[in-house]
């Protein structure tokens, strides 16, 4: 039988989400003696087949319709579940990223079977598949029973190495009518925000929690940011008090970063905060308090008032940068 | 005129840790406090605004155990106008069932007082983050659903709605009636004021008596990952020589360059 990953593209786009879940789909695949199998939604689908190739895919479904000339969850969804009746793939699974949730969650919606979503194992059982699946945003792990004639699975958006696996990536072209009234919720325009580095992207990410003390104190986080070609991020204690905007909100409900350097200041490091901030490869921690959470969690530590602190470490970098 | 529909949950709000029960069965909420899922919380918030200025109910929909009652006073605080419990014995459903049972209670709440306009959810829940019970109910009702959402505006027949992405937001215009997953982010949920709180108390909380089977999700155990245990190296806490420690592992670490 077949796994059947669905290629995430952004007008050709693949983003390395895909090749964690063609990766992780191999080793599910290898386990029950299966085949990986691809599809590829849109205009470029033929175009990508090469890449998904390159990590496993040994035959790239491609399906063209002008409803999926962009990405619209209810288009793909339909167009997934079309080739899922027609192959009859024992899994059918992509990477936890916003758009292959959605996706999967429209796909088991309409094959009435359950979907488990954020899965960091997954291992066929005597009554179906033996699941272990992340909550509260990776704080916590539910393994689950999962009973269902064809698995539906996200695999957690970067809890694992995408690794390369050549493989023939035929591409095979599937003919489905897919009705216009699915246009109703496929993307009609884009506006870009911020160009260059986000805070997603940062290499540095110098943040603030409740200790800051008021919306002016971020002046100097500011500061210390934009010498070290870095940004801005804080707690939800502070997006709560709207001393910042929730686009700088690092956590759960934020968004997740994964910089060189991590300088946390008067953050208490609660469960929710601390998912967003764990992919930082270095964490600093300036608090007043050696027990706080982040402390402890920090490869460093300055237990002092994050007033004296912050500009003084200001002045250092500055004496140092010339 | 709007009717708009937010279903919200009551999750648990740990600290520095979450702890388990005994029996691996559930998050230990014995020293926890409650709260209203975060995305939903702006949900609710979202959905007052909008009928602040179009006109119209908010209806505010739980399913929960007993004590979900608590969250939908509050709602009823920060200007929710009607509200429905679905009672469970307070053990966690799975996602199938969730959305089966809330399908029904819009049915019933449909069939009653009108269609809903615009139906709410959170992008995902806080505690069991399914991603997936606004699409089910979406899909059962016939509705366009789009998750991911930061910003809405009511347009005469559609919707318009703004998705999140890195650096950027996507467009969809979607047709009414519709389900959108609302992000935290999307506004700054008020506070309760002392009239909220007058009207919280005052609230009448109709209860639906639902059910569904069981679906394809059966909980076996929650466990918690491994955690990397990092040896804290205290730097000095006089300012200057902090200062000095903290820029020499900036330098180590090649982050003093300053180009972004
Ligand atoms: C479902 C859910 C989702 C959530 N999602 C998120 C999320 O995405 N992101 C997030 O951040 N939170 C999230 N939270 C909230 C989280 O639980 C905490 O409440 C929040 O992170 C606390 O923020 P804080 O550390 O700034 O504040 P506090 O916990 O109040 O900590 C303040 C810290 O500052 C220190 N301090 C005070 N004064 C000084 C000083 N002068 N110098 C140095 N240190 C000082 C204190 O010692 C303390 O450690 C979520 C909560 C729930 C329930």
């Amino acid at each position: 039988m077949t796994v059947l990953v669905i290629a995430e593209h952004d007008r050709g786009e693949v983003p390395i989400a895909t090749f964690e879940a063609l990766t992780a789909a191999r080793t599910l695949a290898a386990s029950m003696d299966d085949t990986v199998e691809v599809v590829a939604l849109g205009d470029e689908s033929a175009q990508i087949a090469p890449d998904l190739a390159l990590h496993g895919a040994e035959v790239v479904h491609t399906i063209m319709s002008p409803v999926l000339s962009d990405y619209g969850p209810e288009a793909y969804a339909e167009a997934v579940v079309a080739l899922v009746n027609a192959i009859s793939p024992s899994a059918v699974v992509a990477s936890g990223t916003s758009r292959g949730n959605e996706v999967l969650a429209g796909v088991a919606a309409r094959l009435d079977v359950a979907f488990a979503a954020n899965v960091v194992a997954a291992e066929k059982s005597a009554g179906g598949f033996s699941v272990t699946r992340q909550q509260w945003g990776g704080s916590l792990l539910e393994d689950v029973d999962l009973d269902a004639r064809v698995a539906v699975l996200s695999f957690a958006h970067h809890s694992i190495e995408p690794t390369e696996a050549p493989a023939a990536g035929t591409v095979s072209t599937f003919n489905v009518d897919l009705p216009d009234e699915l246009a109703r919720t496929v993307i009609k325009d884009r506006t870009v925000t911020s160009a260059g580095v986000t805070l997603a992207t940062a290499p540095v990410v110098v943040s603030g929690g409740r200790g800051m003390g008021n919306a002016e104190a971020f002046a100097m986080l500011e500061e210390l940011a934009e010498l070290l070609g870095g940004r801005v991020g804080c707690s939800r204690a502070v997006t709560n008090n709207g001393w910042r905007n929730h686009s700088d909100q690092v956590g759960q409900t934020g968004t997740r970063i994964a910089p060189e350097v991590y300088l946390a200041c008067g953050i208490s490091g609660a469960t929710q905060h601390w998912v967003g901030a764990m992919g930082s490869k270095n964490v600093i921690a300036i608090n007043t308090d050696a027990e706080a959470n982040l402390v402890t969690k920090a490869g460093h530590a300055v237990i002092a008032d994050l007033h004296e602190i912050v500009p003084a470490i200001i002045e250092e970098v500055k004496k140092r940068q010339g | 005129m709007m009717r708009v529909l937010v279903c919200v949950k009551r999750v648990p709000a740990p600290g520095s840790r979450i702890n388990i029960t005994d029996d691996e069965q559930d998050v230990d909420t014995a020293h926890l406090g409650f709260t209203t899922s975060p995305h939903e919380e702006c949900a609710l918030e979202e959905a007052v605004q909008i009928v602040e200025r179009e006109g119209g109910e908010v209806v505010v929909l739980t399913v929960g155990p007993a004590e979900a009652e608590e969250q939908l006073r509050y709602a009823a605080s920060v200007g929710g106008t009607s509200f429905v419990l679905v009672p469970t014995d307070g053990t966690a459903l799975d996602p199938q069932r969730t959305a089966s049972i809330i399908t029904q209670a819009v049915n019933e709440s449909e069939s009653e007082g009108g269609q809903f306009d615009l139906i709410l959810f959170g992008n995902e829940s806080a505690d069991s983050a399914g991603f997936q019970v606004g699409v089910r109910v979406a899909h059962a009702l016939g509705r366009p659903m789009v998750n991911g959402i930061k910003g809405i505006e009511v347009g005469e027949s559609t919707f318009t709605a703004q998705r999140a992405i890195d650096g950027g937001l996507e467009v969809y215009e979607v047709p009414r009636p519709a389900v959108l997953g609302i992000l935290e982010g999307i506004n700054l949920p008020r506070y309760p004021t002392m009239k909220g709180r007058l009207a919280s108390r005052k609230a009448v909380i109709g209860e639906a008596p639902i059910d569904s089977d069981a679906g394809g999700l059966r909980r076996v155990r929650l466990h918690r990952p491994e955690e990397t245990v990092s040896q804290t190296i205290m730097l000095p806490t006089e300012a200057a020589a902090a200062a000095t420690a903290v820029v020499d592992l900036l330098e180590e670490l090649g982050v003093m360059g300053g180009e972004s």
